[in-house]
């Protein structure tokens, strides 16, 4: 066996130091991810969750609900157009009263109306119930319960849990477009909207056509350029503070990947120096720089290895030992995975700077007894 | 092995060392010739050359001038790289404060160098199984270094410079951690084992007491050879 591996396997204590600290490296990076990952979720699941090809707003609102208006003969002319039927949406943020919670009985909520469909959430319920997002468990609602939304305490009865589907912070609640209207026009008469008036539509593409020339039919509707056509991947983009938010976690995620770069490259260097008389030997006995280095990068992807499983093992009991809906953690086998590699990454690149000290190693130290 | 040509053939080798631009020479038209089978005791005193002129022929050091010819291969122009294969396959090492690799037990310290090689494990187990064997090591092959008496690390590394069934074996100062008793009974073990073997040996030395267990004895002084 390699003797890198049988070093690791001998003297284990000598690799502590190195495990630890990448182990609590590894950690931040797995928990900072999973708040990024948790933090994106609660701010796009909803919008994740719109099952079509295109969003259509108007062109001032700048991809935002809120200040989007469609009317409805603009729909009827893009419904022409495309040759498909399209699906009004809208949203509009709130604080809904939960009954039997005393006086801390104020939950955010996210309250839709839809027609089109949307995954994971059934059709539109009847007339003054919603399908609520499981998060609202957290601030003590159960099924059946009858929220009370907004200043005017509009009613709204739970008729049934839903997953994943936050959006901006705030837990949804899905209604028909009937009481969404309602809803709005009690406790938002700033933006109240008439019947069938949209903030946005959701068009798919004709079968057998692209979204991109559904788009283009859209645009040719639209001379004026009042309607802002949108993937539903730039829709989530756009949502105020999305991008803003994974530009700083990437940064602090980027840091801590160079965080574990000096650490290997500061230990890797120390291995060295203090194996210098060892190398030499070997590389009188005919060890090539190449045999030697790839010890060094086996010992640096085991410490690496060992590190990333007892992080992973940590953030999943972190998650499981937190209350649900008290931290927007979201942990995932994909950025546990993506994690792991970064930090494999590190590892090679920080051991890469040991490698001109060992092409430096001179075997005729070996001998004359000045090793 | 080559046993028809000479274990090593030093014509006119020079090294010298540049050091803050003066010449400083290590080894000057030095000539040396070890016959197959042949134990050379190489006795100088500190700075006298011994190590270079070791280095030289173990293809440590590349010569500045002249030829060295191990086993009937001419080292002289090898780059380093060439060089690193030439040790790896036809010269053994024993180097003066043993060496032993600490983490490794006594078993893997002679497998290593199989490990730096071609791979031929299986050969190679049967190899350093037959040698712990013949250095009456057999039951403390599984043993760390640090669980070895003096002795006992002497002779695991006799058997480590023989794994690859070399042409010359360079042994450094091998006795010098050694009591006296001690030593005579390791230049016991070398003289019956390069004997058995056929294999050539340079003993590098300042001690003028172990060079009867060699064929001959060839002292230098400020880098010249006396023959």
């Amino acid at each position: 066996m390699n003797p890198a591996i049988n070093e690791l396997r001998r003297e284990p204590s000598r690799f502590a130091p190195p495990t630890t600290i990448l182990t609590l490296i590894a950690l931040l990076l797995m928990f900072l991810g999973g708040l990024l990952d948790g933090l994106i979720r609660n701010s796009t699941g909803a919008v994740n969750a719109i099952d079509t090809d295109l969003i259509v707003f108007s062109e001032s609102s700048q991809g935002s609900f809120l200040r989007s208006r469609i009317e409805p003969e603009t729909r009827q002319a893009i419904e022409d157009a495309v040759g498909t039927t399209s699906g009004g949406l809208g949203v509009t943020l709130l604080g809904a009263r939960v009954p039997g919670n005393g006086p801390r009985d104020l939950a955010n909520v996210a309250v839709w109306g839809y027609e089109s469909p949307i995954e994971g959430v059934p059709a539109p319920p009847a007339a003054g119930t919603g399908w609520a997002d499981e998060r609202l468990r957290a601030d003590g609602v159960e099924v059946g319960d009858e929220l009370l939304v907004g200043p005017s305490r509009t009613p709204v009865m739970v008729a049934g849990w839903v997953s994943n589907t936050a959006y901006n912070g705030q837990s949804s609640l899905w209604v028909d477009v009937e009481t969404w209207h309602t809803v709005l026009n009690q406790n938002r008469p700033d933006a109240a909207l008439a019947p069938g008036v949209f903030q946005a539509l959701a068009v798919s593409a004709p079968e057998g056509g692209s979204p991109e020339s559904a788009a283009a039919t859209i645009a040719a509707v639209d001379p004026e350029g009042d309607l802002l056509v949108l993937t539903v991947a730039e829709t989530r983009d756009a949502i105020p503070g999305v991008t803003e938010q994974q530009r700083t976690f990437n940064q602090i995620l980027g840091v801590t990947v160079l965080i574990a770069l000096v650490v290997v490259a500061l230990f890797f260097a120390l291995l060295t120096v203090e194996r210098t008389s060892l190398y030499a030997v070997f590389k009188a006995l005919g060890a090539g720089t190449r045999s030697i280095f790839i010890g060094l990068v086996a010992q640096a992807i085991a410490v690496t290895t060992v590190a990333a499983l007892l992080a992973a093992v940590a953030v999943v009991a972190i998650d499981a030992a937190l209350p649900a809906g008290s931290v927007p953690l979201f942990v995932s086998p994909q950025r546990i995975i993506v994690s792991t590699l970064l930090l494999f990454v590190a590892a090679v690149v920080g051991c890469a700077f040991s490698l001109r000290r060992v092409l430096r190693v001179d075997p005729a130290t070996a001998l004359g007894g000045s090793s | 092995m080559n046993t028809t040509s000479p274990a090593l053939e030093m014509r006119g080798v020079r090294k010298v060392y540049e050091v803050a631009e003066t010449e400083v020479v290590a080894l000057a038209e030095a000539s040396l010739t070890v016959a197959h089978d042949e134990i050379v005791a190489l006795v100088g005193p500190s700075g006298s050359g011994k190590t270079t002129l070791c280095s030289i022929a173990g293809g440590i050091l590349g010569a500045s001038a002249g030829t060295v010819v191990v086993g009937g291969e001419d080292i002289s122009g090898y780059d380093p790289r060439r060089l690193t294969r030439f040790r790896r396959e036809q010269v053994g090492f024993v180097f003066q404060s043993v060496n032993l690799v600490p983490f490794l037990t006594a078993r893997e310290n002679l497998l290593v160098v199989d490990e730096f090689g071609r791979r031929e494990r299986r050969e190679a187990r049967r190899r350093a199984d037959r040698l712990l064997e013949e250095l009456g090591l057999s039951d403390r092959g599984a043993n760390l270094p640090s669980q070895l008496s003096g002795g006992q690390r002497q002779r695991v590394a006799i058997g480590r410079a023989l794994m690859n069934e070399p042409s010359l074996v360079l042994f450094d100062e091998p006795t010098s951690s050694l009591d006296t008793e001690l030593g005579a009974q390791v230049m016991e073990l070398i003289r019956a084992e390069m004997k058995s073997r056929g294999t050539s040996a340079i003993v590098v030395t300042h001690d003028e007491r172990i060079t009867h267990f060699c064929d001959r004895t060839v002292g230098i002084v400020d880098g010249v050879l006396d023959a």
